[in-house]
């Protein structure tokens, strides 16, 4: 969500019970005007709150100018000193795969996980144990970068993208109509299309090239991840992801409000098809 | 400004009269200037230079001027007579924008006036291009000039003029012959020169309308342009886009009939009406002191916007207009029911709706009647069963093969708790959303609970819906759910240390079997803990509700017992079995065991408190979260605490899910002597022996009959 609406938007999602206490919302408002200021982001977005057994970390993202670029995130343990994360890579994913149950808390934490390893000594080939020690922070940043790639969403139409590339927050964005709201369809993963180049020329006709640029919600596996409320009669949409429960999404149709927060164990919810 | 425009014919105008400086259109200017107009007639323009264009940038007036002035004017096209229409711009189509701010009537042109009374004059007389006409025209603010240049020019005008300024009319008009620059009727078809042709194109291009959108530009330009000048605002400049969108969007969304009212909006007022009734205070005026003391005397209704507050400072909880909704929505079911106590428990999300849930205890004496009905048809339907099974006993006893007997008993069913004592303690009523009716769930029974353990399922919302899992869920959602409720109450319910104490009354505790106190009161001398405390240790925390056992109970059931009428039937049965199978008793910890005790997931505390804010810790509260079931809450501080649960109702597993497997295939029964499969005789055997057996008789026949046929010999003889 956004920081500049930080205190609507956490009445707006307060429906899925967990939200923020006064006192981090005071520090919010103030560290987060100071990080933009710092890094000189276009838009400081506060993404969550990711429970630890100790103690729990408070995530913002920075947006540049261009939307859709890479944001860069920062964490806190406490709403006033926040520390920037490296960016993901495909190897950190890979590795922190293994690792299971909470989070401790603790960014120097380190998970230890034991393997077995080819080990070749000269002709001989046999398998050793290695013990592989994972750093609580690596885990941290591959895990907010799944829940972006998979459940990160906008309403369509609140980013355009120009012909010259850059994508834009649309000003004249006025919010969904209320029969649009209730469509899966009108929300995109908010990230580089994945799945556009497979649409059917048929299908991309009817797409307009500067708002539909994004993988909508529709054809997410599985099918049936996403439970999508009304609240307080049609006057608030809201949608919960039930791959990592605790992302929740609102939107008030016909206002330009919307945004989405995390609060959550920070574990995927792998049971999923079990539960449908 | 001052170069002379390329005109042709040098008009037989008045240099001086012309003044072109009431308007800031081009063509005027050009029309009107015959070469070597005085420069020093330009500064009295009183317009900006804004308004102003260069001559350079209109090529084409001239050449519109330059409409061969032997036609004659038999008509003004319709729409351009109109005095101040809109569609005057038309003409203006192919040049720069800027040339569409049409002039606005100047008030401080009063020279004007005078000055276009003189052109009207010129006009008239000259057979000059009908431009010039359209421009003074429209250059007129005064209706008495108009009135004038109607009498004056009668037949120029179209006579049937719409009344008003401004007005926009059908774009199919604007395409009379005289603006595609084709002269009306009867004159000759000039050339169409380059320039004109290219305003041609210009305006074909601008009218255009794409697939997607019936509104072509031109007619939203007539349409934002009509609009302004209707409003007139003060600075149209800086809002011009805004007015731009806002245009176009009232093209595409007329607005509905102020009778009928907006579809799409229909739920939301109908909630909000809903919700407005919780806000009529019940009883009538006269009596509303009366009330007011009754009610603040002793009420059942929790107080939620207390605990609603101090959940708020964990970051935990409802926003707090919703908080306030549930209040009401409490308060209106403990009128409507009767209750003694009331709580706030929790809210538990589905797929599409979500459930509050309030934990209540009804009155002494006020048994729920529905309970009591349900027990005495399930009862009565078990007396008839019985007695279907004795009748067909003695059927089957009658019949010659005896199908044999299953040996398999379905496992005793473990008898529900009694209202009010172990999971069946409270009652528990749901709703959607505050405003709407509140349902009354039914108790739990152990099956339910075992199963409930077994299967991991979201809540559609929808009570009535069926559960659809392996192994078969007995009921459908609102069991699933009583279920649900039933776990997180018994693992998540507790108080500090000393807030509940055990009954002075207590009885043996050898004779109760190691069952347990199962009842506690409120401790009157508690002191309350300090928060640091409370945080520091999980010792100074009690569970204060029972632990459900692997059994499905609080309080131990032997299985085998039997009941009365058990007895009556199968008696030789049963006793076969009774050495079979022994159960253990089930112990679980007793009630008020500390959370210092609860396991541990994993290596991992079940439980995290915290102090709720470490600025000020003199001011906090103590938050203990669990982590076997994320979403459960509590806040203590001082004497106060309370317990809370939202969440999707599930408990927080490690490991991965797995489903139970399907039970391994059941063994058909032994193969014995008495009992020997045989395979059915197939078609032809069965006619081969039903032959064998026609011949048997026929012989048989034929036997008799030569029988008697010798005895008739025998007789004869």
């Amino acid at each position: 969500m956004d920081a500049e609406g930080l205190l609507l938007s956490l009445e707006l999602a307060s429906g899925s019970g967990q939200g923020l206490g006064p006192d981090r919302r005071a520090s919010l408002l103030t560290s987060l005007m100071l990080v933009k200021r710092d890094y000189r982001y276009d838009r400081v977005l506060f993404w969550g709150r990711i429970l630890g057994l100790v103690s729990d970390y408070y995530i913002a993202q920075g947006v540049s100018e261009d939307q859709l670029a890479p944001r860069k995130t920062l964490y806190s343990l406490n709403c006033m000193e926040w520390s920037l994360l490296p960016p993901a890579t495909e190897e950190m994913v890979a590795q922190t795969a293994v690792v299971k149950g909470r989070f401790m808390g603790d960014p120097s934490h380190e998970y230890e996980h034991t393997e077995l390893q080819k080990v070749n000594e000269g002709e001989k080939v046999f398998e050793e144990e290695v013990v592989i020690q994972i750093k609580e922070e690596t885990r941290l940043v591959s895990v907010i970068d799944q829940i972006d790639k998979t459940v990160a969403i906008i309403p369509r139409g609140a980013l355009f993208k120009t012909p010259f590339g850059p994508t834009h927050v649309n000003r004249t964005f006025e919010g969904l109509s209320l029969s649009e709201a209730k469509k899966l369809s009108s929300y995109f993963h908010f990230r580089e299309p994945v799945d556009l180049k497979n649409k059917t020329l048929l299908e991309k006709a009817d797409l307009d090239p500067s708002l539909d640029f994004m993988d909508s919600l529709e054809h997410d596996i599985p099918k049936g991840s996403w439970s999508i409320q009304m609240e307080r009669g049609n006057a608030l949409v809201v949608l919960r992801s039930l791959l990592w429960p605790g992302l929740t999404f609102y939107h008030a149709p016909r206002t330009k409000n919307y945004g989405y927060i995390y609060v959550g164990t920070g574990e995927k919810n792998i049971d999923l098809p079990f539960m449908l | 400004m001052g170069d002379p425009p390329p005109y042709p014919e040098p008009p037989s105008q008045e240099p001086g009269t012309r003044r072109s400086s009431q308007v800031s259109e081009p063509s005027l200017d050009q029309i009107q200037y015959p070469a070597g107009v005085p420069e020093e007639e330009m500064p009295q323009m009183p317009y900006g230079q804004g308004p102003m264009m260069s001559q350079a940038s209109v090529p084409g007036w001239s050449q519109w001027g330059g409409l061969p002035q032997q036609e004659s004017m038999p008509m003004f096209p319709p729409e351009a007579a109109r005095v101040g229409d809109m569609e005057y711009p038309s003409m203006n189509l192919g040049f720069p924008p800027e040339f569409q701010t049409l002039p606005y009537l100047d008030e401080s042109r009063i020279q004007g006036a005078d000055q276009t009374n003189l052109i009207l004059q010129q006009l008239q007389r000259d057979q000059g291009n009908l431009l010039q006409r359209l421009e003074s025209v429209y250059q007129d603010p005064r209706s008495n000039l108009l009135d004038q240049f109607y009498q004056r020019d009668p037949q120029q005008l179209y006579e049937g003029s719409q009344p008003g300024p401004y007005i926009r009319d059908d774009p199919a008009l604007q395409f009379t012959p005289s603006e595609l620059g084709l002269p009306p009727y009867g004159a000759e078809v000039p050339e169409p020169e380059p320039r004109q042709l290219a305003v041609q194109n210009a305006k074909a291009y601008l009218l255009q309308t794409s697939a997607g959108c019936p509104l072509s530009l031109y007619e939203h330009l007539v349409n934002l342009l009509t609009k302004i000048l209707n409003q007139r605002p003060e600075d149209p400049l800086s809002i011009l886009e805004s007015l731009n969108r806002t245009t176009q969007w009232e093209w595409f969304h007329p607005k509905l009939d102020t009778l009928r009212d907006d579809p799409e909006m229909q739920p939301t007022y109908e909630m909000a009406e809903k919700q407005k009734a919780l806000f009529v205070r019940g009883g009538g005026g006269a009596e509303g002191e009366q009330e007011m003391e009754e009610e603040v005397a002793d009420t059942a209704v929790p107080n939620v916007m207390e605990a609603a507050f101090y959940f708020q400072q964990a970051g935990v909880g409802l926003s707090s207009d919703e908080s306030f909704r549930v209040f009401l929505a409490l308060k209106q079911l403990v009128e409507q029911q009767p209750i003694h106590t009331c709580r706030f428990w929790g809210k538990v999300l589905g797929l599409s709706r979500n459930y509050l849930v309030a934990e209540v205890e009804f009155r002494e004496g006020e048994e729920e009647g529905e309970e009591e009905e349900v027990e005495e048809m399930l009862e009565g339907g078990e007396a008839m069963e019985a007695h279907a099974e004795e009748e067909g006993e003695e059927d089957e006893e009658k019949v010659a093969d005896v199908v044999p007997k299953p040996t398999w008993k379905p496992p005793p069913v473990i008898p529900k708790e009694e209202s009010r004592s172990g999971t069946n303690k409270y009652l528990y009523f749901v709703c959607s959303e505050p405003g709407r009716p509140w349902t009354r769930l039914p108790h739990v029974t152990p099956a339910q609970i075992v199963q409930a353990r077994k299967i991991r399922k979201f809540l559609t919302g929808h009570l009535d819906a069926p559960v659809i899992s392996y192994p078969p869920f007995p009921g459908n959602e609102a069991n699933y759910l009583r279920a649900q409720i039933a776990r997180i109450s018994a693992a998540t319910q507790i108080s500090p240390l000393g807030f509940y104490q055990f009954g002075e009354e207590e009885g043996d505790e050898e004779e109760e079997g190691g069952a347990g106190r199962d009842s506690y009161e409120e401790n009157p001398d508690f002191e309350g803990i300090p928060v640091l405390e409370l945080v520091d240790s999980m010792a100074n925390w009690v569970h204060h509700t029972q632990h459900i056992l692997p059994q499905g109970r609080c309080t131990w059931v032997n299985p085998l017992q039997k009941t009365e009428e058990e007895e009556e039937l199968g008696e030789e049965e049963e006793k076969a079995d009774e050495g079979l199978e022994e159960v253990e008793q089930e112990v679980g910890p007793p009630l008020l065991t500390p959370l210092s005790e609860d396991a541990e997931i994993m290596h991992m505390s079940a439980w995290t408190a915290r102090v709720s804010c470490t600025l000020c810790p003199q001011y906090s509260v103590a938050i203990v979260r669990s982590n076997l079931w994320p979403g459960a809450y509590t806040y203590a501080t001082g004497k106060k605490f309370e317990n809370i649960y939202i969440g999707w109702g599930h408990k927080y597993s490690p490991e991965n899910f797995n489903p139970a497997l399907p039970a391994p295939i059941q063994q058909e029964y032994p193969s014995g002597p008495e009992i020997m499969e045989m395979s059915d005789p197939t078609v032809e055997e069965e006619q081969a022996l039903k032959a064998a057996q026609e011949q048997a008789l026929a012989a048989a026949e034929e036997e008799e009959e030569d029988e008697e046929e010798d005895e008739d010999e025998d007789q004869d003889d």
